[in-house]
């Protein structure tokens, strides 16, 4: 199979305005994504669905990733001259950034017929509150469908062009978005058997006020009351 | 009441309203062709030996409840085998897997379904507490927070083995009734509530959470390590 570098040099030969990138991915399964802007994404879907060399047919995985703001603290060493002429000296300069977060969504793809993949397509919404919408690609695969309702109903990523948009797990009046980093579970940890990390934390807020201590025995025993 | 020293305790199928009549003269009897019992024996016998389970199950501990009424386990020698599809039919719920906060709802309209007498059994860790997915967003921490759970069968799942001895179990309890009084079952009491409330879907957590006419959170007082 192409690497995926050489299926994104084929997409842009192929789609000249697109917005693509490879995200590497660092561990040892170095299966490297395909960043796709959300004006092309369904025609690319489309074409390496039907490209005879990829024949993409198969999307075995629709999965969801929260990417929560992050501050990055970038260090920067520069040796300084001394006008004295001495040693230069190595100062530090420490330049703090926010880098926006935003919701992502991982396609994996294989070829039945070819028998080769995975290709890895990524999708990323704007930011994490309101631009939170991507184009659908079940209208490509349809394997997609579920799987993305349940991105929506755990992430709360919209796909624009989905046939059927609804929570999928938890219930329609449901208000929150489990898998997010920033969930906050309902406190009904008011009683725990074996409690211990930030259950503990959560279990110590309903235990019962400790009684008050016994006061301190004197040694000088008091007055008897007359 | 009377000051009179307290009888010592009759077997629990022979209140003390009977002539007394020992075990032993009964067997005796039962040797020469004579069956001596009374109503409530006969009731609480029929009833212990003919306890029709729920054709109803939710996760892997369904599964070993499969393989009990199999020919290997064979849960048809006591009295069990008859799997009814419909609640109007059925005497015993086992809760068989984990409660997810979607499907409580309808686990307590099963209940409320079933006729009286009926019993029920959380199988397996999450049917008691939530097991291994008590911190989840999603899972009840044990039925018994909805409905009452007349045995409780640890295991993650309870091999067969298991599902059997809590059924013998439930049957002494039911052998063990009386008809009036104080030993009388559930149903038969003044204060039985008859049909339990269904909670209903909230934005964030079942509401209620849990019926406070069948449980309340235990109080542990722990000692603060210094």
């Amino acid at each position: 199979m192409e690497s995926i570098e050489q299926i994104r040099d084929r997409l842009l030969a192929r789609f000249p305005g697109a917005q693509l990138a490879v995200v590497a991915n660092p561990g040892p399964a170095a299966q490297h994504g395909l960043l796709l802007d959300h004006e092309h994404a369904a025609a690319i879907a489309l074409f390496l669905r039907d490209d005879p060399v990829l024949r993409l047919d198969q999307c075995t995985n629709v999965t969801g990733i929260d990417w929560p703001e992050k501050e990055i603290v970038e260090t920067v060493k520069s040796s300084v001259p001394d006008p004295a002429g001495g040693p230069a000296k190595i100062v530090e300069t420490k330049t703090k950034r926010l880098q926006p977060g935003c919701l992502e969504v991982v396609y994996h793809l294989y070829s039945v017929q070819h028998g080769h993949g995975p290709v890895i397509l990524r999708l990323r919404t704007g930011n994490r509150t309101d631009a939170v919408s991507v184009p659908s690609l079940t209208p490509v695969w349809r394997a997609c469908e579920f799987q993305e309702r349940e991105v929506f109903d755990l992430f709360g990523v919209t796909f624009a062009g989905h046939p059927d948009l609804r929570r999928i797990l938890m219930w329609d009046g449901f208000k929150d978005f489990p898998m997010r980093k920033d969930y906050v579970e309902p406190d009904d940890y008011e009683w725990e058997p074996t409690p211990h990390g930030a259950v503990l934390e959560k279990a110590k807020v309903h235990y019962p006020a400790p009684a008050p201590a016994a006061p301190a025995p004197t040694a000088v025993p008091p007055p008897a009351a007359g | 009441m009377s000051d009179a020293p307290t009888p010592p305790p009759s077997p629990a199928h022979q209140p003390a309203s009977l002539p007394a009549i020992t075990d032993a003269e009964r067997a005796e009897l039962r040797r020469h062709g004579i069956l001596l019992t009374s109503l409530q024996e006969l009731y609480t016998w029929g009833n212990s030996h003919s306890v029709w389970p729920l054709n109803f199950g939710l996760a892997c501990c369904a599964i070993e409840m499969i393989a009990a009424s199999m020919a290997k386990f064979d849960i048809a020698r006591f009295g069990s085998e008859v799997f009814r599809p419909s609640p109007r039919q059925a005497d015993l719920l086992i809760v068989s897997g984990t409660v997810t906060k979607k499907m409580a709802p309808q686990v307590v309209r099963l209940w409320n379904q079933m006729p009286e007498p009926k019993y029920c059994i959380a199988m397996g860790a999450c049917a008691i507490s939530g097991g291994p997915f008590k911190q989840g967003y999603n899972v009840l921490k044990g039925i018994d927070r909805f409905i009452p759970v007349d045995i409780y069968i640890p295991g993650c799942p309870p091999r067969p083995e298991a599902l059997l001895h809590g059924l013998v179990q439930l049957q002494e309890k039911i052998k063990g009734f009386t008809i009036k009084g104080p030993d009388a079952p559930r149903h038969l009491q003044k204060a039985d509530a008859g049909e339990y409330p269904v909670p209903e879907f909230g934005a964030r957590d079942l509401e209620p959470p849990h019926n406070p006419a069948v449980w309340s959170a235990p109080t542990l007082v722990r000692a603060e390590k210094s």
